[in-house]
C-alpha cells in the first residue's frame, strides 16, 4: 500500500493547517551597491575585503581559504552527485547596500523591514526575544540587543563587528572550532564570508530570553555565506535561535555557512535552527561547537526546505563531563534531499553524547542521516547514545543511514539504533474508525512521529514546526 | 583429477594459465578476470569501502603459488566432526583426501572435475554476483588464478543429514591459495557445509583469497559455516555471496579467530519471496589482530526476510572494522530486515568501528539496525567472583558466553560444539598470554 493518490486534505484538516504557503517566496528589486559579480577568483576577495575594509589578517586568512578550496575535491565520493550541478562560475559571492548594520526597525530601508515583518521577526523580537540579527543577501540589516544585556557585558553583533571591534575575544576562537581545510566548504565560506553573528556572554550569565538571527536571500544566483561565532563564558547561558527563507528563483542558490560555539566551563549553549529554505537552496553548512569541563552544547536542528542540505553538527566535547547533543528532525519532500546528522569527537574522560534523529520522506524526497562518534584511546567512562528513525510515507520516498562509531579502550559504552518504518496500515484504520479521514489519520500519525523531538523546541517554534510539516504532507497523503 | 601447478611465479606478476582439458567458457573467464583484475585500481586511503582499513596489508607481491606439502601430516590434522557426511581436505588447493557417505541425488565433486563432468551445471551458478563490497579487484584474481575449490548441488527433494566438512591449509612460507566453495541446492532440498581454514605452521606467513558462493533453491534449506583459524601472520580476504530464492533459507556464519588481518565481505542477495537469509559472525581478534568485516543485504525481492548478527570479542591492541548495509530495491515491499553488531571491549586498547547502514527505496518495510561498543560490567565480574571463579576466567566465561549468543541461531548441536572448539582453542591461546 502507499499514499501516491491525488486526493486533497478535507476541509476541516486543510482549515487545521491553514498556512501561507508563499511566506516567503517572495523579492524586492535588488538595491546593492556593492556586488562582488559572479565567479570567485582572487580579485573577488580582494573586492570582498575591500568594501568590508578587512583588516590583513582576515584578508591573508581569506586568500589562504580560497586556495584550500580550489584544491579540495567535491566530496561526491561519498554524497551526492547533484553537488556537481552547483556552479561556482556562475554564484555571485558579494551583494550588500553598504549600509551598517541598524539598532533600530525604524533605520532599516522600507523593502526590507517589509521582509522581515512578513516573515514575523519585529513581532518576535518583541514578544520574546532577548535579542535579533536580520541578515540580508550578505550582510546584516539589523542588529539589537535588549539593553540591560548591553550594560551587562553581552555582545550581539555581526560577524565583521565582532572582528573588528571584539578582535581580542573574537580571534582566539575563530576558525579554531572548523578549520578552514575542514572541508571543501567551509574553506569556500572562509574565503568568501560576510554577516553571521558574533555573540559573547560573560562569566555566569543566564540568559532567560532566546537570541535570534534570521537569514534571508534575496538575489538570485547567490551565495550567502555567513559566519557565526558564539562564545559563552564560565557558567553562562544562553540559546540561539536562526530560521532561514529564501524566495523560489529559476535558478539555483547556494547557502554555506559555518558556525562555530565555543561553551567554556559550565557553560551551555542551545542553538536552534528551523530551516525552511525554499527548493533551490544548496544548503551546505558547518556547525561545530566546543564544550570545555562541565559544559554542554546542544543542537536543536528541523530541516524542512532546500533541494540539498548537507549538515552535520558536530560537539567536541574537549574538557572533562562536558555533553554533547543533536536533536534533529528532517522532512524530504519531492526534489529534496536532507542529508542530515551529527558528529560526537569525544577529547575527555566522562564526557556524554547523545544523538536522536528523525526523519520523514514524503513523496519521492529522499532523507539520509549521516553521523560520527569517535571515542579515542586512554579515555575512560565516555558513553554515547545515537538513536536514528525514518519514516517513509509514499513508495517512491527514500531513506538511508550511514552511522560511523569509533570506540577505543574497554572504559566506555556507546550504542546506536536506527530503524526505518512507515505508518502501519493497522493505524490508519484504526484511526479512520473513529472518524478521522485518511488524510488526517496520517497527519496525526506523522505529528505522533515527531512529537516528542517537537517538544524540544520552543514553544513559538514547535507550532510552526508542526504547521510546516502538516503544510509538507498536504497532498501527499490520500 | 586435480589441476597441475607448474607455473609457480610471483603471484601478481604472470596470467594464471588455465588447464587445456577445463571447458573454453571456464578459460575465457579466467582471462577475463586477469585482464579485469589487471585494469581495476587498488584500493586506496579514501574510498568509502575501506574507510578505516589498514590499506597497507593489501601488498601481495612476496605471495607465490606451491605444490602441496606435508599431506599425510595435515591428514592427520584435520579433525572435524565425528561422523561427517563427506570429508575433503585440500593442502594449498590441492585435493589431498576424499570421503564420501553422501546419498544420491548430490554432487560434491572438486571442482576442477566438476567442470569437466557438470559444465553447465557450475557455469549457471559459477562466480554470479557482482562483488560490491570493495574486494572487486581481488575477486578478479581469485577467479583469474583459482585452480579448484569444491562444488557441490544437492537435487531437488534431497537432504543431506550430516555435514560436508572441507579443510583447506596453507602449507610453505609466503603460499597463497584461492579457495573457492559452490553450493547449490534445489528445490525443497537441504544440505550444510563447514569450511575450516588452517595453517599448517604457526609462524610462516600466507595469503588466502577464499570465495565461496551459496545458492538457495526454492524451498531449500543450506547451512553454511566457515571456521577461519589461520596462524597469526597469514593475511585473508573472504568473499561470501549468498541468494535465497522462493521461501528458502539460507544460514551462513563465519567464525574469526586467525589470521593477522582479516577482510570479509558478505552479500546476500534475498531473490524470492517468503526467503530468508540469516548472516552471523563471531569474531575474537587479540595481539595486533584486524578484523575487517562488510556486509550488505540486498532486498531485491518484496516479502523477504534477512537478519544478520556479529559478534566481536576485542582483545589486546586488536582492531575490528564493521560496515553493514540493509539495501531495499524499489519495489521489494513488505521487507523484513534486522542488523546488529555488538562489540565486547576486553581491553583499553583494543578499538572497534561500526557503520550500521541502511538504504530503503521501498515502503512497507520494516528494517533497523544497532550496534553497541562496551565492556563486561563490574557488577557481571563481582557476580562470577562472589561464586568463587577468578576474575581472568570470570573474563573469559562472559566473552565465551557472549560469542554462544550467535551459535545457538544455528540451531545444530554438533557444529555448535565444532565451533566453540575453536572459540576455546582461541580463549585458551589468549589467556596464555595473560598468565
Amino acid at each position: 500500500m502507499s499514499y501516491d493518490t491525488t486526493d486533497v486534505l478535507d476541509h476541516e484538516t486543510r482549515e487545521a493547517i491553514d498556512i501561507d504557503r508563499t511566506k516567503g517566496d517572495f523579492t524586492f528589486p535588488e538595491r546593492n551597491k556593492f556586488d562582488a559579480g559572479r565567479g570567485l577568483t582572487a580579485a573577488t576577495i580582494d573586492y570582498i575585503s575591500d568594501v568590508k575594509n578587512d583588516p590583513d589578517w582576515v584578508r591573508e586568512f581569506r586568500h589562504k581559504a580560497l586556495k584550500t578550496f580550489e584544491e579540495k575535491p567535491m566530496p561526491t565520493n561519498w554524497a551526492t552527485k547533484d553537488l556537481e550541478n552547483i556552479n561556482f562560475d556562475e554564484i555571485r559571492y558579494y551583494l550588500s547596500d553598504g549600509e551598517k548594520p541598524k539598532r533600530s526597525w525604524d533605520d532599516v530601508p522600507a523593502d526590507v523591514l517589509e521582509t522581515f515583518e512578513r516573515l514575523g521577526i519585529p513581532q518576535q523580537e518583541r514578544a520574546f526575544l532577548a535579542g535579533v540579527e536580520a541578515q540580508f543577501d550578505s550582510e546584516a540589516a539589523y542588529s539589537n540587543v535588549k539593553e540591560e544585556l548591553t550594560k551587562q557585558g553581552v555582545i550581539f553583533v555581526n560577524s565583521t563587528e565582532g572582528l573588528k571591534e571584539h578582535e581580542e575575544i573574537f580571534r582566539p576562537y575563530f576558525g579554531k572550532v572548523i578549520p578552514t581545510g575542514d572541508n571543501k566548504f567551509s574553506a569556500l565560506n572562509s574565503a568568501v564570508f560576510s554577516g553571521g553573528s558574533f555573540i559573547y556572554i560573560p562569566k555566569g550569565l543566564k540568559l532567560k530570553q532566546p537570541l535570534q538571527a534570521y537569514f534571508r536571500i534575496n538575489s538570485e544566483n547567490f551565495g550567502q555565506f555567513e559566519r557565526t561565532l558564539i562564545i559563552a563564558d564560565e557558567g553562562a547561558e544562553l540559546m540561539y535561535m536562526e530560521g532561514c527563507t529564501a524566495p523560489k528563483f529559476e535558478t539555483a542558490t547556494l547557502h554555506s555557512a559555518v558556525v562555530e560555539l565555543v561553551a567554556l566551563k559550565g557553560a551551555k549553549i542551545q542553538y536552534v535552527t528551523v530551516q525552511n529554505w525554499s527548493s533551490n537552496v544548496f544548503n551546505l553548512v558547518t556547525k561545530r561547537g566546543l564544550a570545555m569541563e562541565d559544559a554542554e552544547v546542544r543542537w536543536i536542528d528541523c530541516n524542512i526546505g532546500s533541494r540539498l542540505t548537507m549538515k552535520y553538527p558536530g560537539v567536541i566535547m574537549k574538557g572533562k563531563r562536558a555533553r554533547g547533543e543533536v536533536i534533529s528532525i528532517a522532512l524530504a519532500n519531492t526534489g529534496q534531499h536532507q542529508d542530515t546528522g551529527a558528529k560526537m569527537i569525544h577529547a575527555a574522560d566522562d564526557t556524554t553524547s547523545n544523538v536522536v534523529s528523525k526523519s520523514i520522506s514524503v513523496g519521492e524526497g529522499r532523507s539520509t542521516y549521516r553521523g560520527q562518534v569517535h571515542i579515542p584511546k586512554h579515555l575512560k567512562g565516555c558513553k554515547n547514545n545515537t538513536e536514528c528513525d525514518a519514516l517513509l510515507i509514499n513508495s517512491n520516498s527514500r531513506t538511508d543511514t550511514y552511522p560511523a562509531i569509533t570506540v577505543k579502550g574497554n572504559r566506555h559504552a556507546t550504542q546506536h539504533e536506527a530503524s526505518v518504518s512507515q505508518v502501519s496500515d493497522d493505524m490508519l484504520f484504526y484511526m479512520q474508525q473513529r472518524g478521522l479521514s485518511e488524510g488526517q489519520a496520517m497527519s496525526l500519525a506523522v505529528n505522533g512521529f515527531i512529537n516528542d523531538l517537537v517538544r524540544e523546541f520552543p514553544m513559538e517554534y514547535s507550532v510552526e514546526l508542526k504547521r510546516l510539516i502538516d503544510l509538507e504532507m498536504e497532498g501527499s497523503v490520500g | 583429477m586435480p589441476a597441475v601447478l607448474e607455473n609457480i611465479s610471483s603471484l601478481l606478476e604472470t596470467a594464471p594459465a588455465t588447464p587445456a582439458y577445463l571447458p573454453a567458457w571456464f578459460a575465457t573467464r579466467q582471462q577475463a578476470a586477469w585482464q579485469r583484475f589487471l585494469a581495476t585500481p587498488a584500493p586506496k586511503r579514501g574510498d568509502e569501502t575501506w574507510r578505516f582499513s589498514s590499506i597497507k596489508q593489501l601488498d601481495f607481491s612476496s605471495f607465490r603459488k606451491a605444490p602441496a606439502a606435508g599431506v599425510n601430516d595435515l591428514i592427520a590434522r584435520s579433525t572435524g566432526l565425528e561422523a561427517p557426511a563427506a570429508k575433503l581436505i585440500f593442502v594449498n588447493d590441492e585435493l589431498v583426501h576424499v570421503e564420501s557417505h553422501l546419498p544420491e541425488g548430490v554432487i560434491c565433486l572438486p571442482l576442477a572435475e566438476a567442470l569437466v563432468s557438470h559444465s553447465d551445471l557450475v557455469q549457471a551458478h559459477f562466480m554470479k554476483q557482482e562483488t560490491r563490497l570493495g574486494s572487486a579487484k581481488f575477486a578478479a584474481l581469485h577467479e583469474a588464478s583459482l585452480t579448484n575449490g569444491l562444488f557441490v548441488h544437492v537435487s531437488d527433494k534431497t537432504e543431506v543429514e550430516g555435514t560436508i566438512e572441507i579443510h583447506h591449509w596453507i602449507a610453505g612460507e609466503n603460499t597463497v591459495i584461492f579457495p573457492h566453495t559452490l553450493v547449490v541446492t534445489g528445490k525443497s532440498s537441504k544440505v550444510r557445509v563447514v569450511d575450516i581454514f588452517r595453517s599448517a605452521e604457526d609462524i610462516q606467513p600466507g595469503l588466502a583469497i577464499a570465495f565461496n558462493d551459496l545458492c538457495a533453491g526454492q524451498n531449500s534449506k543450506l547451512d553454511y559455516v566457515a571456521i577461519q583459524a589461520f596462524n597469526e601472520v597469514t593475511r585473508v580476504i573472504q568473499i561470501n555471496e549468498t541468494a535465497t530464492f522462493r521461501d528458502a533459507s539460507a544460514t551462513s556464519l563465519l567464525l574469526n579467530t586467525g589470521a593477522s588481518w582479516a577482510r570479509n565481505e558478505s552479500l546476500s542477495r534475498l531473490e524470492g519471496p517468503g526467503s530468508r537469509s540469516d548472516m552471523l559472525s563471531v569474531s575474537i581478534p587479540a595481539h595486533e589482530q584486524e578484523y575487517d568485516q562488510r556486509t550488505f543485504q540486498h532486498h531485491v525481492s518484496e516479502g523477504a526476510y534477512s537478519d544478520l548478527l556479529y559478534k566481536n570479542s576485542l582483545y589486546d591492541e586488536s582492531r575490528t572494522i564493521f560496515s553493514g548495509l540493509i539495501f531495499v530495491d524499489e519495489g521489494a515491499h513488505h521487507t523484513d530486515a534486522y542488523q546488529t553488531c555488538r562489540n565486547l571491549l576486553m581491553s583499553d586498547t583494543c578499538e572497534a568501528n561500526s557503520m550500521p547502514g541502511l538504504e530503503i527505496n521501498a515502503d512497507q518495510v520494516k528494517c533497523s539496525h544497532g550496534s553497541t561498543s562496551s565492556q563486561i560490567s563490574d557488577e557481571e565480574i563481582f557476580y562470577l567472583r562472589a561464586r568463587g571463579i577468578p576474575p581472568v576466567n570470570a573474563r573469559q566465561l562472559i566473552a565465551r558466553g557472549f560469542s554462544v549468543d550467535v551459535l545457538e541461531r544455528l540451531k545444530n548441536d554438533e557444529i555448535e560444539e565444532l565451533v566453540l572448539r575453536f572459540i576455546d582453542e582461541k580463549f585458551a591461546h589468549i589467556a596464555s598470554f595473560v598468565a
